[in-house]
């Protein structure tokens, strides 16, 4: 179960702290929620624009 | 996860989710210009540019205010008087009929707060904007038409969470982000894709859905609220015939309030009669100053005839709940960048929610060419 959702965890925290971030504070606090949010949109990007030649199969890591 | 229970979710996931997705691409295409809705009316000229005064330039009365926006409109009355924080030399007049006519009735002014000119009257009710907004909200038909999208906010909702439940199956055997590009089947394409960018904007997508669903509440809430705390704090003035705002009494009414609330703004008022007010009041709705507070809005009652502040209690908590899922929703509380993000997120849900019927259709056409391969495909993620 693990390794399956260690960045969508990740990601999903982020953006939970982004979201909360902008509505507490402005100036910085802004900021952190551009940083947190603009994150997984990267993480989105970076696998739709460079595709890695993945393995279909992972060796099973148990 | 026992095959029975996974079949269960993936029955869940696909059926509200094939009921809510048109429904939902609508919303999402609609909500993609509402997002810049202020630059887009800056760009379009429909928003005032106030003259350039020096910038301790006295503000006009909003007596005056109010008497130049009814000369403006011969016959109307005001029944809200808005203020936009981030345009402080600028006040927003709503006038209709009567102080009881329905929001379809009411036409707005910009006005100079400073020198109480009539700079704008737009035309609120036509326009590339106006039928995003109309599309967005209520389909064109008003409660009935907000609560059917609310509903279909809430299947929004349960088509995430058992897509949640079944990432987990499918990835598996997956590393993180994989995008499978294989010639025999176009589907797992799909479904890589689908699984990606879904569980990447999954808390995102779950908060302006339900977000969404509590802004679609908001006439139901505003009820609520009138009848459970506003009757109360009125009840001596039950029984008594409603009035009308006395002419030259607004100034008088909002001095009241804000003396009430120390480092508090006002950030609209509703005259008498109106939804947002008793039949008696003016209701003075007061912003903090903190980022946070500022979107926590606080009615003041003034008694229109003495200009006597009779209340002021924050709202109730499902109006606390209203109030923090609108910037939630709209993505308006960040600055530019954080609308841009908005977008973007908005722009991979489209693409989330379109390969959502794909993949089905995808799958019945491959279970019919070839039960075995089909079943197959049902069973990888079961095992």
């Amino acid at each position: 179960m693990s390794r399956v959702w260690d960045m969508p965890a990740l990601l999903g925290g982020l953006s939970a702290i982004g979201l909360a971030a902008a509505l507490l504070g402005d100036g910085p606090w802004d900021a952190v929620a551009w940083v947190t949010l603009g994150l997984p949109v990267a993480v989105m990007a970076r696998h739709l624009l460079w595709r890695r030649r993945a393995p279909q199969r992972r060796v099973a890591t148990r | 996860m026992r095959p029975a229970t996974l079949r269960a979710w993936s029955r869940i996931h696909t059926w509200s989710s094939l009921v809510c997705t048109g429904f939902l691409l609508l919303l999402c295409v609609t909500g993609l210009p509402l997002i810049f809705h202020h630059e887009i009316d800056a760009l379009l000229g429909d928003h005032p540019v106030p003259a350039a005064l020096p910038a301790d330039a006295p503000r006009a009365s909003l007596d005056r205010l109010a008497d130049s926006a009814m000369a403006r409109r011969p016959g109307e009355v005001v029944q809200y008087v808005i203020w936009d924080p981030d345009e402080p030399d600028l006040v927003w007049f709503s006038l209709a009929p009567a102080p009881t006519s329905p929001p379809e009735a009411l036409q707005g002014l910009w006005l100079d707060a400073r020198t109480a000119e009539v700079l704008k009257e737009p035309d609120l009710r036509s326009g590339f904007m106006y039928w995003m907004l109309r599309l967005h909200v209520d389909l064109f038909a008003g409660l009935p038409g907000k609560l059917f999208l609310g509903a279909m906010g809430l299947l929004f909702a349960a088509a995430i969470v058992s897509g949640v439940v079944l990432y987990g199956p499918f990835m598996r055997r997956l590393e993180f982000g994989t995008i499978r590009a294989s010639r025999r089947s176009r589907r797992l394409h799909w479904l890589d894709l689908h699984n990606l960018l879904g569980v990447v904007t999954v808390v995102w997508a779950l908060v302006v859905g339900i977000t969404g669903v509590v802004n679609t509440l908001a006439e139901l809430i505003l009820e609520a609220w009138r009848r459970d705390q506003l009757a109360e704090l009125v009840a001596p003035w039950q029984g008594l015939p409603p009035v009308a705002a006395p002419p030259g009494t607004l100034e008088r009414a909002v001095a009241a309030a804000r003396t009430a609330a120390p480092g508090h703004e006002p950030a609209f008022v509703a005259y008498p009669q109106t939804p947002f007010s008793s039949g008696h009041h003016y209701a003075v709705y007061l912003r903090g100053s903190t980022p946070l507070t500022r979107r926590l809005l606080i009615p003041a009652l003034v008694e229109a005839e003495s200009g006597v502040l009779t209340a002021l209690r924050p709202v109730p908590w499902y109006g606390t709940a209203l109030q923090l899922s609108q910037p939630l929703h709209f993505g308006d509380y960040g600055g530019l960048p954080l609308k841009v993000i908005w977008a973007l997120l908005d722009l991979a849900t489209i693409a989330v929610l379109a390969s959502g019927p794909v993949l089905w259709v995808r799958r019945r056409r491959g279970a019919r060419r070839a039960p075995r391969a089909a079943a197959g495909h049902a069973g990888q993620a079961a095992r």
